[in-house]
């Protein structure tokens, strides 16, 4: 545990404080101290930890990638572009199942979200203690490791697949024909209104939803390992144990949800009507 | 807990990674899976193909023996009348031989035969003149038998 003169909602307060950074009420600028002077700082404030670390493990994923794509190919493939071929394969055939057009975007898209969200969320793996401690040390006062349980990753995320939802939708069936969708369905047109509200709510639904599953998903299971973390030393492995196992799961399924759903959403955005 | 600019900043850099995944990371993946997924559809295809050529050389193979068995009796049993012929003709060369060895000796034997004869007679006869000689020898008198030369040569003489 860090620091012993915390109390237990101190702690877990602690740590599920983003480091953000904005202009405090008095007009300074500088770091929120809790997340009540976060708030205060209002929209124009960054979370560092959150962009720091998805920056990081996003980079990382390119890396890697990058450099399995660029390996001498065509011969037996050794262990990391194995791995990497793996997971290619693996998404490519997500989209090649559910995704009906064509679109050179679709598949990277879906697998820099797959990776990205599965980097993004095995930083709850790591010991929840750690990397905050660390940062404590080097005098950064707060640090959220895992970029998923932070609402502006998730939401980033989500808004950047509604913003291809609407672009593909106006490109493949023009403006008038996603309004149309919109508006004259599922009942007839002079129901218009009703239509477009209902469409509306459906439309905009699938990026909330998108965003807040996998926050809640993330948030919970981090949770669960900072209320684990909080009990005697003897017993925090008896349950942090079979709580990361059970996680490296959630991770990967979280991760593959978001990317099943994006392809979905997309594939019907290019879809004409139903 | 709180939405605020780390949304457009996020938003910004899931962007940025789609399309540097898009740009440099997908393309070189796909192609190089395609080429592999095309050499070892090639390899396979390669493989049936030695298989099935391995059949074919195997059922020719088995032509080529079964072939070189039937032609190898056919000149074992060729062999074995030519032998049978050849063991025949030396035979009958042999007896031939034979035969004229045989009627050469007989001659020679009948010459040998008849030379000693010759000689024989010649030694038998220049054995009985010698002996003649002898006994004329002891049996000539030069008075006695004057009259009988003088015979002789006066006859030679008037011959």
């Amino acid at each position: 545990m860090s620091g012993e003169n915390l109390t237990s909602s101190e702690y877990i307060k602690h740590h599920l404080t983003n480091l953000t950074y904005g202009q405090h009420p008095d007009g300074s600028w500088g770091i929120a101290h809790g997340s009540e002077a976060a708030k205060e700082m209002g929209f124009w404030a960054l979370n560092i930890d959150t962009l720091a670390i998805s920056i990081i493990l996003g980079s990382l994923f390119l890396y890697v990638f990058k450099k399995a794509a660029t390996a001498p190919t065509t011969g037996v493939p050794s262990g990391l572009q194995n791995f990497v071929e793996m997971v290619v394969e693996f998404v490519d055939d997500s989209v090649k199942d559910s995704f009906n057009s064509r679109n050179p975007l679709i598949a990277p898209l879906s697998l820099t979200i797959f990776v990205w969200i599965v980097l993004m969320n095995t930083m709850d793996l790591v010991p929840v203690d750690y990397i905050p401690h660390l940062g404590q040390m080097v005098g950064i006062p707060y640090l959220k490791v895992v970029p998923t349980t932070d609402p502006n990753m998730t939401f980033a995320m989500a808004i950047g697949v509604f913003f291809l939802i609407v672009f593909y939708s106006i490109k493949v069936k023009g403006p008038g024909g996603f309004f149309a969708e919109l508006a004259f369905h599922p009942f007839p047109k002079f129901l218009m209104p009703f239509n477009l509200f209902l469409e509306l709510v459906s439309l905009i639904s699938k990026p909330i939803s998108l965003a807040l599953r996998l926050f809640g998903n993330m948030y919970a299971g981090e949770m669960i390992f900072i209320l684990i973390a909080m009990l005697p030393l003897g017993a925090q492995w008896a349950l942090s144990v079979p709580w990361a196992i059970f996680h490296i799961l959630i991770v990967i399924l979280q991760a593959f949800i978001f990317m099943t759903l994006t392809i979905v959403y997309l594939s019907m955005a290019h879809e004409e009507s139903h | 807990m709180n939405i605020n600019a780390t949304l457009i900043g996020q938003t910004i850099a899931f962007f940025i990674f789609v399309w540097f995944c898009m740009k440099y990371v997908w393309p070189p993946l796909m192609a190089a899976l395609e080429e592999r997924k095309a050499k070892i559809a090639e390899g396979l295809a390669a493989g049936e193909r030695g298989q099935k050529e391995q059949e074919l050389a195997e059922v020719r193979a088995k032509d080529v023996i079964s072939g070189a068995h039937a032609e190898a009796s056919d000149i074992i049993n060729l062999a074995n009348v030519r032998a049978g012929e050849m063991i025949e003709e030396a035979k009958g060369k042999a007896r031939e031989e034979a035969a004229k060895v045989k009627k050469g000796a007989e001659a020679e034997i009948e010459q040998e035969v008849a030379s000693a004869r010759e000689v024989l007679r010649e030694q038998v006869s220049a054995l009985a003149i010698a002996a003649a000689e002898q006994i004329i020898k002891s049996e000539i008198d030069a008075t006695k038998h004057k009259t009988l030369i003088d015979n002789v040569s006066s006859q030679l003489g008037s011959a």
